[in-house]
Order: structure tokens, then sequence, then C-alpha cells
């Protein structure tokens, strides 16, 4: 990493102090890498933070069916070091899953939220638009393709 | 769209040759004027996440090189890059370089194509013919190196599979050299025509700030001013080893695009050439033995834009959970910046503009608000088309193609 680079990541480091509390955990298995856990109830506040006050630039959201509850990853790249900032959001509630949306002010999110809703069930509150975007619309309804149990 | 439940539209799009696949865009017109549009699209998903859930790590590249057949070095190396660092291997400073050869002629050629449909679509079929003319030889030189012209199969977790021989340096330097001369001709044609200054500028401006809103990512982001390059930013495979540079205009229309595209061009060439010259001898394969539980991230450059790949695995031989966003999934939700308030006969190039990458069928229909009327994607062209050709006209140029439509009618 150059210098400049190097001087800019403790900048952000220091940015994220200010969400520290929202946070569960950080983890930095390498320098350009960054994993903030949170609860899903605080995740659209700090995707906010993200996006708004730090200037990151929104890459895509991933969603996991882990064993005991869900999971959504807001990944963002802060793209002056190169660090792929991911959100980790942990959704307790696997028969009702839900989150709050975050296209109202992040509206690169409102595609990936719609397949997320599509393939995994998972709820985005407060959403514009949560039409269907990758299941076709004779698709059953209740029958998420992404979801573990439809594998086994 | 509640215009839309008033004028109920059939979706009859045209198999278009031209473009690849199936996206569906609904235009609401007021008159001439865009005033709102609405993208429907999966009309061909391939469940390539769900298939990965049941595939072996070193099976994987194979499937992601064949999400799409241009990008199809760029996807395996974010998929391979990812799996590195989640098993924290190294692989060979050659392996390293060849990948930088590979994808940078991938981007050579891609550019070559955009060039060649955009010039179709204005109505510049000499500029499609000279732009995929000039592609050929590179693919032949991507046929030299790997074996094929597309889905390489050449990247994999640890190093790659093939290497290039140090014997066909001299003719793969040869060959590019060609390759930049003709591209030279190309782009001075290009640039200093003043029906495509008139054409293009102006047309389809994606502004700054909604490029930020929009995180859009590659040509599209630097083509409006946003100065970000993964290559760069996160330098991975021989980049941080090389001199070059990334190609950023202000303006963000669909000149800018088209300036960043071709300019790019020959940096990809300079970068191919230094790779060329300063390879490292050595093993091209690091063994990889077990990918350990954890998370991690690969992304690369692609032509289009930056190419995401989140790996999960729970040291197993397969992953969890893998994730892929191509770059045209955050390109093309900007055209509701770019395409409202333009003229109908500019929505084609706006939407080429950003090379968006869908595979076979363009589906595109417009419905007037007053008429209730739809237009299908040959009309579409056919008013670009004749938009350039008023333009030339206006000049007092000389008609630039003989009709698009022949007597039987067809295109």
């Amino acid at each position: 990493m150059k210098v400049h680079k190097i001087m800019e990541q403790t900048e952000l480091t220091e940015q994220l102090e200010k969400i520290r509390g929202k946070l569960i955990a950080i983890e930095q298995p390498r320098p350009n890498r960054l994993y903030l856990s949170c609860e899903s109830e605080n995740s659209r506040e700090i995707v906010k933070f993200l996006f708004e006050d730090v200037g990151a630039r929104f890459c895509v959201a991933t969603a996991i069916d882990a064993d005991h509850c869900f999971e959504v990853l807001y990944h963002f790249s802060y793209d002056r070091t190169g660090c792929v900032i991911s959100v980790k959001a942990f959704i307790r509630d696997r028969n009702k899953p839900s989150i709050e949306s975050v296209s109202h002010f992040l509206p690169a999110a409102e595609w990936i939220e719609r397949e997320i809703h599509d393939t995994f069930g998972i709820e985005f509150r407060n959403h514009p638009d949560m039409r269907r975007l990758i299941l076709a619309d004779d698709w059953p309804q209740g029958v998420y393709p992404m979801r573990k149990e439809g594998t086994k | 769209m509640k215009q839309t439940n008033k004028n109920p539209v059939l979706a009859v799009g045209p198999f278009h040759p031209l473009q690849e696949e199936m996206e569906f865009y609904q235009l609401t017109l007021d008159g001439e004027i865009v005033t709102d549009i609405d993208v429907r699209l999966s009309y061909n998903h391939r469940g390539i996440e769900k298939i990965s859930e049941t595939l072996q790590f070193d099976q994987i590249p194979y499937l992601v090189s064949r999400i799409c057949g241009i990008c199809s070095a760029s996807h395996p190396l974010a998929y391979v890059q990812a799996v590195e660092e989640l098993a924290d291997v190294k692989p060979p400073v050659r392996a390293l370089y060849v990948r930088t050869i590979i994808n940078e002629l991938e981007r050579i050629h891609s550019h070559l194509l955009w060039v060649g449909l955009a010039g179709h679509f204005i109505g510049y079929d000499t500029v499609f013919m000279w732009a995929w003319r000039y592609r050929e030889p590179v693919l032949d030189l991507l046929e030299e190196i790997t074996g094929n012209r597309n889905n390489y199969g050449n990247v994999k977790v640890g190093g790659c599979r093939e290497d290039i021989p140090n014997e066909i340096k001299p003719k793969l330097l040869k060959e590019l050299e060609l390759i930049e001369r003709k591209t030279d001709m190309l782009t001075k044609a290009v640039l200093d025509d003043p029906v495509l200054h008139a054409r293009l500028k102006g047309v389809g401006v994606l502004k700054k700030e909604d490029a930020v809103k929009f995180c859009v990512t590659g040509p599209t982001a630097r083509g409006s001013g946003i100065d970000i390059d993964v290559r760069r930013d996160d330098p991975y495979a021989a980049y941080n080893d090389l001199d070059w540079k990334v190609i950023v205009q202000q303006q963000g229309d669909v000149f800018a695009k088209a300036v960043v595209r071709l300019l790019e061009t020959f940096e990809s060439i300079k970068i191919v050439k230094q790779a060329l010259n300063k390879m490292p001898d050595g093993p091209i394969l690091t063994e990889v033995k077990e990918i350990p539980a954890g998370e991690a991230v690969g992304h690369a450059e692609a032509p289009r834009g930056e190419t995401f790949h989140y790996v999960r695995s729970d040291g197993g031989n397969r992953p969890v959970r893998h994730k892929v966003r191509a770059p045209s999934y955050v390109n093309v939700p900007s055209f509701k910046a770019s395409c409202l308030g333009q003229h109908i006969a500019d929505v084609t190039i706006t939407l080429a503009a950003v090379d968006p990458c869908y595979s076979c069928t363009e589906r595109l229909a417009v419905v007037d608000r007053h008429q209730n009327t739809m237009l299908t994607f040959d009309e579409l062209l056919k008013m670009s088309r004749q938009k350039t050709e008023r333009i030339a006209t206006d000049m007092g140029l000389p008609k630039l193609n003989p009709p698009l439509v022949d007597k039987d009618g067809g295109p």
C-alpha cells in the first residue's frame, strides 16, 4: 500500500469510530477488507453513514441463509484506498425475516433488494417498488429458490 | 407505472441478432420526449449462483466464465481472487502477468465491439465494419494464447492453467503493432468526425451526482468524471508493476463514454506490450490444498466496470454462498437518470452507451401516452440513424450509408 493510501485508510478507521456503538464487531482480515457486523435494526443507519458521510460506493448486497438466521451483507468499495467494506446484518427471525430498505437514499440498492426479496423471501420494509425482479410472474408464492431448504 | 395500466402493452420484441440477451425496456413518452423508463429483465435467468453452490471450488471458474462470453476472463479472475484471499494463497508472478495479458486483450476486443455497435446504432456502418474487422486479430491472439477465442478457461485457483510460451512473444508483439495502428486510424476517424460530435455530444448525459447515486462503474462512471478503476484502486494481477493511466472524461454524454473506451483501448495495448516484455520466467501455479472456512471478496475491472464476487466457505469443498455481481447490474438502472427528458431518437444510443451486457435479444417497446402506439426496436434504430443523416445533410455532407432496410424488408 502506498503512503497516501495508508493515511486515508487511517482516516476511514477513525470515521468508523462514530458508528462503533451500533456494531457487534469489526473484523479486518486484510488491510483492505473490512467486515462490520450488526443487528438488522441498525443496518440502515450504518449503510446511510457509509454512503453519505464516508462516501463509499455501493457494490451489491448478498443474502445468506445461515443456520439460525439470515444475513444480509451490504458491500461497499471505498475507492480512495480500494478497501471493500461489508456491513453484515443479522436477521434473527427466520419465520418472518425483514429488514429496513436502504433504497430511498441509495437507488443503486433497489434492484438487489428486489432480487433478495424474490429469492430469499426477506421483506425490505419501506422499499419504494417491491415488484418481482428475478422470478417470473407465475412463480408460486412462498417458494424461495435460494434458501437452503430448497436444496434439501 | 400508472400509465402502463391504462395502456396495456404487448411485449412483442424483435429477435435482433445484433443484441444479446433478453431485456425489456418500456418507455413512456410525452410527444417525442421520454418521461419514464422501466426495465424488466431476467427472462433468461440461469441460476448461476445456485449452481455454483453445488460445484467444487475448482470447477466454478468454468461456470462463471460462461456468465458472459465477452467477460469470460474477468468473472473467473474475480472469483479466483476471492478464493485465493480465502485460502491465503499467492499465485506466482508469471501467472499474474498471464492473467493481466488475457484480461487486457479481453478489454481491447470488448471496447472495439462496442465502438462497432455504437456506430451501427447511429448509422455509421463503416465504423461498425472497421471496428469488428480489427477486433478479429485480437481474438486470434487470444486463441493463440489460450486455445479459445472466448471462454478461455485459463485461470485457476493458485495461478493459471496454461502458460504463454516465450517463443510466441515476437509474433504477439508484431500483431499488437498492427492492432494499435488500425485502432489509431479508427479513433482518429471517429474523434475527428464533425457529424459524430454533433450527434453524440450532450446526448444521454449522466451527471456526476447521478452517477454517484446509482453507483455506476467502469467507463460509464469514468465518462461522468468519477475517477475509479479497480485495477489501480485495489491492485490485482500485475497492474501495479506496469505503467498506464486511467482515462476520465467529465461531460457524461455518449461522446465522453466513446472517448473513454477508445483511449482505454490504447492503454490496454500498452499494458499488454509491457507485460509481454516484463513477464518473468518461472512457474505458473501454486498448489492449493484446502479452502478453509471463511468469507472473501474478489473484484476485477471488466471492460464494462467492476465485476464483484463474494464467496463464503464452511470448510468443505463447495462454497455455501457465491454472489456474483456483473457491472451492468448497477450501470443499467442509471438509465432512469440518463434517458429521462431525452428525445426518442437518442434513446437507442443512450442505452447502448452503457454497453449493457445483455446477451441475445433486445426487447424494446415504446408507449406513447397520447396515441397508445408501440414502436419496435427496429423503428427506434431507424429513428436514431435518421437523426444522424439529418445532421450530416444539414452540414452539407454526402449520404452516409445506403438505406438500412433492403427490398425484402429485413434489416
